[in-house]
């Protein structure tokens, strides 16, 4: 990967997903790998099931901690809908991964609106080689459904251009001790798939 | 050693590099895990204060006594200790004292967006304002030095982008010598009474006009020269922007942004061909730049409402935004009110009443959402059981009894006992309603006097709030189960025809209390899908763990998500048809 770009990652999701952790894995990966890195979030309100996003952005050096609008390099979507709300701040030709899985707002949940239909077809529409990952599903083979966020990270690793001890190192930081070895494997399993 | 850290993880570093003996402060988004983060370092006091005032307090105290001292608060605090804050400008320090305040441009979780940069102007007093975290730790430590140097306080101001983002950080070692605090006496520098006050107030202008020549020498107003066709003054997280979107642009970086350095500014303009002042919310910089008489350009350009954002200053400067635009309309997503959360069927009986809510901040301000929709005012922290005797007050004896003032356990704690008994002394016939949930929930749960241990995780009292409002005078108090909906509706109803001032205590703790034995969750519930008749009285409490299945039955169905379900059994007193039951 080139050093003197700034490479941008926008992380959407649902309060609950485990997006801050995992934006915190990256972000120390990134910096064992020698980059300059920032992240930037909004706690608050973002939790209790509201829609959530965190910006991490690595090069020689970064300015903003937060992505010029429009100039997203990888979007990781931990919901369909959320990955969707945010594809605007995507570059034309940007990389999306998202995980297949819908979560309904309140007010759908109360019947009171509809859950878009077709949401991945859209996706695909506008980004042809977006990638779907079924993170739950995965997350069951690695033993604990807590894990797909770790499974994410495992499908996102494989965009960012460094070694893999890195991601390893990273994990083993700022995964407490006994569920290290299952989020091993969720992320072998994202990293393979 | 290099960590990346969060600029709140970086005051509360550079803290304790500055040998820090106290600190205290009242949670709020952005300033919370300033005190959260104190409290791993050792040889540290740190504590929740019951609100920004007394949490200033308690740092002026440990200042006087000699000790370097911490004050941490979100901006709107900065409004509640802003009465201890001017006179201390007078008084000036002994241990160093450092004010964070904490601002919040864009409102992400505030309700306002106040620019704090006015309170250095009108305290009198030097404020710093760094761009990223490594600037959080450097500037913290400062701060102590002008302090003690100016015998000031001095102000620290952080906005949410700063707070909560993250980078490459150098940590230091801790300064080793500093004096050992001991009781000394000096009134007339202590005590304010106007003989004394008048005399420091002299000695306050001379301090401004000494640190206005010490910021033409400080390293932290640094002028970076490139490009001489724009110069850009700018501080704070606009910096970054601005390195962002204008790389070649000269900029005049200003670390502390009152006084400001009119010399080095008038330097720079003169350097340049056109001048800008980036800067986020009020024109600031930009109003005292022109009154000496300097040609500038900003909020012309620029937004004064809303944060920053490097599209917002392409914008300003005519650059071309790459952003892509769907026209879709997508519902939206906003936090609710937690399965099991103790607030919600208050709420929904608070809709069924027909109250007028006078509201207040914390989780429960989630209750004016729909479909319980049942807040009518929130202007600040403790202001609705005041908002309630005002209403009253101009209203005929049926309508007085509609009011109704909901207020949380760290809300009541904070600002509301007082109002509480200007409501009971001057004889208002309202209702109040304090929803005890044990804990500071809306900024992440910490602890506070309901909660019965401090910020230091040391077992404390639990203030038994029936004693406490009853010795305030209410006779009328009541204590209820919010999980048991027919007797929090029959206990709202009776107390709003009641001509008196009454109080509902309610007794259920925060879901997500992590400490052992304080939540304990139930048995998840079930609709039997033959007995559902599709009435939808169920999701008319807007939990998210029950689910309406449009395409089940002829009118659709319920069915409860057994992962999110609590068991509080809210939903199942509701359904008339008994068509909900333990999940087995
Ligand atoms: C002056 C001021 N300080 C702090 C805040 C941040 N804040 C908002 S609500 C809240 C406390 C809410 O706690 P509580 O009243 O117990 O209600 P809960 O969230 O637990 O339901 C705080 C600290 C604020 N809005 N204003």
């Amino acid at each position: 990967m080139n050093n003197s770009i700034v490479t941008n990652i926008l992380l959407v999701g649902v309060g609950g997903q485990g997006i801050l952790v995992a934006a915190e894995i990256i972000a120390e990966a990134l910096m064992l790998a020698g980059f300059d890195v920032k992240k930037s979030e909004v706690h608050g309100m973002a939790q209790r099931g509201g829609s959530v996003v965190s910006h991490v952005r690595y090069g020689e050096k970064v300015y903003s901690p937060i992505i010029p609008e429009g100039e997203t390099d990888i979007l990781l979507g931990f919901e369909l809908l959320e990955a969707y709300r945010y594809l605007p701040l995507l570059k034309r030709d940007g990389k999306i991964v998202v995980n297949n899985l819908k979560i309904n707002p309140l007010t759908v949940s109360i019947g009171q609106e509809a859950y878009p239909e077709g949401l991945s077809d859209r996706i695909n529409h506008f980004f042809p080689d977006g990638r779907m990952v079924d993170g739950v599903a995965l997350a069951k083979l690695a033993g604990n459904v807590k894990t797909a966020n770790t499974v994410l990270l495992g499908a996102l690793s494989r965009l960012c251009g460094i070694d893999e001890k890195f991601w390893v190192s990273a994990i083993e930081r700022m995964v407490p001790g006994k569920t290290l070895a299952v989020n091993r494997k969720a992320f072998e399993l994202g990293r393979s798939s | 050693m290099k960590e990346i850290l969060s600029g709140n993880e970086a005051v509360a570093r550079g803290a304790y590099e500055a040998g820090v003996k106290v600190a205290s402060g009242y949670p709020g988004t952005p300033s919370t895990e300033i005190l959260e983060n104190v409290i791993r370092y050792e040889n540290i006091d740190a504590s929740w204060a019951p609100n920004e005032k007394v949490a200033l307090e308690v740092a002026i105290g440990a200042s006087i006594g000699g000790g370097r001292a911490l004050a941490t608060m979100k901006h709107v605090g900065v409004n509640v200790a802003a009465d201890p804050l001017f006179t201390l400008s007078y008084t000036g320090i002994k241990g160093g004292l450092v004010l964070v305040t904490a601002d919040d441009p864009e409102l992400h979780s505030s309700q306002n967006e106040q620019d704090n940069r006015n309170y250095a102007k009108f305290a009198k007093i030097p404020m710093l304002e760094p761009s990223d975290s490594q600037e959080c730790l450097d500037f913290t430590r400062l701060a102590f030095e002008i302090s003690e140097s100016f015998d000031t306080p001095v102000m620290l101001r952080t906005t949410t982008r700063i707070s909560h983002s993250k980078s490459v950080t150098i940590t230091n070692d801790p300064v080793s010598i500093l004096p050992a605090p001991k009781l000394e006496r000096n009134a007339s520098k202590y005590v304010m009474l106007p003989g004394n006050a008048r005399v420091r107030h002299t000695i306050i202008e001379e301090r401004l006009k000494k640190l206005a020549a010490y910021a033409e020498t400080l390293e932290i107003n640094r002028s970076e020269m490139r490009d001489l066709s724009i110069g850009v003054i700018t501080s704070g997280i606009s910096y970054q922007y601005v390195r962002e979107t204008l790389p070649d642009a000269s900029v005049l970086k200003l670390g502390m942004v009152y006084p400001l350095p009119l010399k080095s500014i008038r330097e720079f303009a003169g350097r340049v061909k056109v001048l800008y002042v980036v800067e986020e919310l009020d024109p600031f910089i930009e109003e005292q730049i022109r009154a000496s008489g300097i040609t500038v350009i900003g909020k012309e350009i620029l937004p004064i409402c809303g944060e920053l954002t490097p599209g917002r200053v392409k914008k300003a400067f005519g650059i071309a935004s790459s952003e892509m635009q769907t026209s879709v309309q997508l519902p939206a997503r906003p936090p609710n009110m937690c399965p099991g959360c103790p607030h919600r069927s208050v709420f929904y009986a608070l809709h069924k009443s027909g109250a007028y809510v006078t509201g207040d901040i914390g989780c429960y301000t989630l209750g004016f959402m729909p479909p319980l929709s049942a807040m009518d005012t929130c202007i600040c922290m403790g202001a609705g059981i005041g908002n309630a005797t005002g209403i009253t007050k101009v209203l005929k004896p049926d309508e007085q009894k509609k009011v109704v003032a909901v207020i949380g356990d760290s809300t009541f704690l904070h600002s509301g006992m007082t109002a509480l008994l200007d409501m009971v002394y001057n004889n208002s016939p309202s209702t109040v309603i304090l929803l005890d949930n044990r804990i500071t929930a809306m900024t992440g749960r910490q602890e506070n006097p309901a909660s019965g241990f401090t910020l230091m995780g040391q077992e404390s009292f639990q203030v038994d709030f029936a004693e406490l409002v009853k010795s305030l005078g209410v006779r009328n108090v009541r204590k209820v189960d919010p999980y048991d909906f027919d007797d929090t509706m029959l206990a709202i109803t009776e107390e709003m025809d009641r001509p008196e001032t009454s109080v509902i205590i309610t007794n259920r703790p925060c879901v997500l209390i992590k400490r052992t034995g304080v939540f304990k969750r139930g048995t998840p519930q079930k609709v039997d899908p033959e007995t559902c008749t599709g009435c939808k009285a169920c999701v008319k409490i807007g939990c998210p763990a029950i689910i309406w299945q449009t395409d089940s039955g002829l009118k659709g169905k319920a069915v409860i998500d057994p992962q999110f379900c609590t068991g509080c059994k809210v939903c199942t007193q509701l359904c008339k048809f008994l068509a909900i039951k333990g999940n087995k």
